[in-house]
């Protein structure tokens, strides 16, 4: 079937009409990340921003620090604290919002068709919702005076208000709160293509209901189980906004250490280094997860 | 066939629970924000009788004045901007099958979904602050560039699921009836794809408003945008004008949203 005659070829064209986006991205979005890259293997300016001069001190200081009086190199144990607190919330985050997400992914996904889009509509209003307001709502939540300590009280559960706020169980609270639609959505589309026949088999075939959701369930909804992981863990990892809302300043994650880099810490190299360091653990989990997905899907 | 059965298969125990639990926690702390919104009283403590006056006071506030316009331009041009640029490299990538390099094209369009925001705030704030120093133009012009970069996948996602759900016959019974490329592309492809196009603008506009962080690091003094406005208020004592912005952004958002899943479901 002969189309209207074109002379360019088909690569060409779809180079020329991406061209503007591209250009655009390189120049507002992926093009700056070379920046980062290239400025954490420079030296520290004397207040902020760095000399062109080649050093390791950036990279050097994510992990050791110098006693500035004997020159004496230890672990800094400030940045592996943080480290630590980012991955382990992080986890905590994915595995919150995988125990609520994947019952409410079911459940929207055995709906009848007319109501199943209401539930998602329901399910991504939250997620469009300023992610700011969404903080602002879960700090009225816990907050000392807030609805939740003040119902505790007037239950007389407790006496005096737990403080929730500002520490590393509000920033847990916060983030499963704002990724959770994050979890459901690949979950759904994981469980909508599934053939409901399959569990009907496994039960004639007298499995028990723990073992059809093992060996029967499981398997086909793995893909949006790593798919809504991946989605949960990388935002919760680079979270800025939650930590400083829920957290008050103190309870830092990477996010908030590579800003105060560049505010206050003025050293542009380590948070240079942090950022690339990020990046680079965002780059590995994606690298696995199309590794394992591309692997899954002979199997559908 | 009436076959017995033990369980009904689509139902798993505690599922159902969890599940309605789960949508409870999801809107129990913003309709609190809602409705303490109304909130008569000086703090954001106690209830002191439904009110609007919260309302007013942020209605009459300079600042919250000037950040909502502020927003809304860049918004807006973002949008544009954005929709633009998606909507041709939409049509580049899927109209003619594939091609070499359509993969480096895909994971250039989509990099804002997968890099931490922090991360690019900070590469947009190292390369824009030399920018400014080399140019010496610190409008609102880097903002709108930043907001456009990052709209793109938004506006992208959409416009490519409509074009992918659109088959080539009338595109090909243009071209037969000798249309230029151009004509077959104004008067077919174009109206075919719009619904697209405008749930696509209307993503980036919501992405574009939304924006903190990014907004947070690129922003010169004194251009808040309605977002860093708020996150800026949390150093002084919260006061129920946040709460009222944020109904307001809260209702355009759902409207928007709303116009959206409209628009997108006539396709089906």
């Amino acid at each position: 079937m002969s189309k209207a005659p074109v002379k360019r070829s088909k690569g060409v064209d779809g180079w020329l009409l991406s061209a503007p986006a591209l250009i655009l991205l390189v120049i507002a979005a992926c093009g700056p990340l070379l920046i980062v890259a290239v400025y954490s293997v420079l030296e520290k300016g004397d207040y902020s921003g760095v000399r062109w001069i080649l050093s390791g001190d950036g990279w050097f200081q994510v992990l050791f620090q110098r006693d500035i009086f004997d020159q004496t190199v230890s672990l800094a144990d400030a940045n592996l604290s943080i480290f630590w607190r980012s991955i382990k919330l992080s986890i905590a985050t994915t595995l919150i919002t995988f125990a609520f997400g994947l019952p409410t992914a079911w459940f929207i996904a055995t709906r009848p068709p007319t109501s199943r889009a209401i539930w998602l509509f329901l399910i991504t209003i939250p997620f469009w919702t300023n992610l700011l307001i969404r903080t602002f709502a879960i700090m009225e939540v816990i907050r000392n005076q807030g609805i939740l300590n003040t119902a505790l009280m007037n239950m007389g559960l407790i006496s005096e208000p737990i403080q929730i706020l500002y520490t590393d169980t509000a920033v847990l609270i916060g983030m499963a709160y704002v990724y959770l639609p994050l979890m459901v959505l690949p979950l759904y589309a994981a469980i909508d293509r599934f053939d409901f026949r399959l569990i009907e088999a496994g039960y004639d075939l007298y499995a028990s209901r723990w073992q059809v959701l093992r060996s029967v369930i499981l398997p086909i909804v793995k893909p949006g189980i790593i798919a809504g992981s991946i989605l949960v863990f990388i935002p919760s990892l680079g979270a800025y906004v939650t930590p400083r809302v829920l957290g008050g300043g103190k309870n830092m994650m990477i996010g908030n250490f590579i800003e105060l880099q560049f505010g206050q810490g003025q050293n542009w190299p380590l948070g240079a280094a942090l950022s690339t360091l990020l990046l680079l653990i965002v780059l590995v989990s994606l690298v696995v997860y199309t590794r394992v997905s591309s692997r899954d899907e002979p199997h559908g | 066939m009436a076959k017995p059965r033990v369980y009904d298969v689509t139902t798993l125990p505690g599922f159902t629970f969890i599940a309605i639990t789960a949508f409870v926690l999801l809107y129990a702390p913003i309709i609190t924000l809602v409705i303490y919104s109304f909130n008569g009283g000086n703090s954001v403590n106690q209830w002191g009788g439904f009110s609007l006056q919260w309302y007013q006071v942020a209605w009459e506030n300079e600042a919250v004045q000037d950040a909502t316009a502020r927003s809304l331009i860049i918004a807006l041009w973002a949008s544009v901007i954005s929709t633009g640029v998606a909507t041709m490299a939409a049509l580049g990538t899927t109209r003619r099958g594939k091609f070499k390099g359509q993969t480096t094209i895909y994971i250039i369009i989509n990099q804002p979904l997968m890099v931490p925001e922090i991360v690019t705030a900070v590469a947009l704030l190292i390369f824009f602050s030399s920018v400014k120093v080399a140019t010496g133009y610190s409008g609102l012009g880097y903002l709108i560039l930043a907001h456009s970069a990052f709209c793109i996948p938004f506006a992208y996602l959409p416009i490519k699921a409509r074009l992918e759900g659109m088959d080539m016959t009338m595109e090909t019974a243009a071209a037969d009836l000798y249309a230029s490329s151009w004509q077959t592309f104004r008067f077919v492809t174009l109206p075919l794809l719009l619904p697209g196009v405008i749930a696509g603008a209307m993503l980036a506009f919501i992405i574009s408003l939304d924006n903190v962080i990014i907004t947070e690091f690129v922003k010169s003094a004194g251009q808040d945008t309605l977002p860093t406005y708020m996150l800026g208020q949390l150093r002084r004592a919260l006061t129920p004008e946040v709460n009222a912005i944020s109904t307001a952004l809260l209702v355009l958002t759902v409207l928007i949203l709303t116009v959206f899943f409209i628009v997108t479901r006539k396709r089906d």
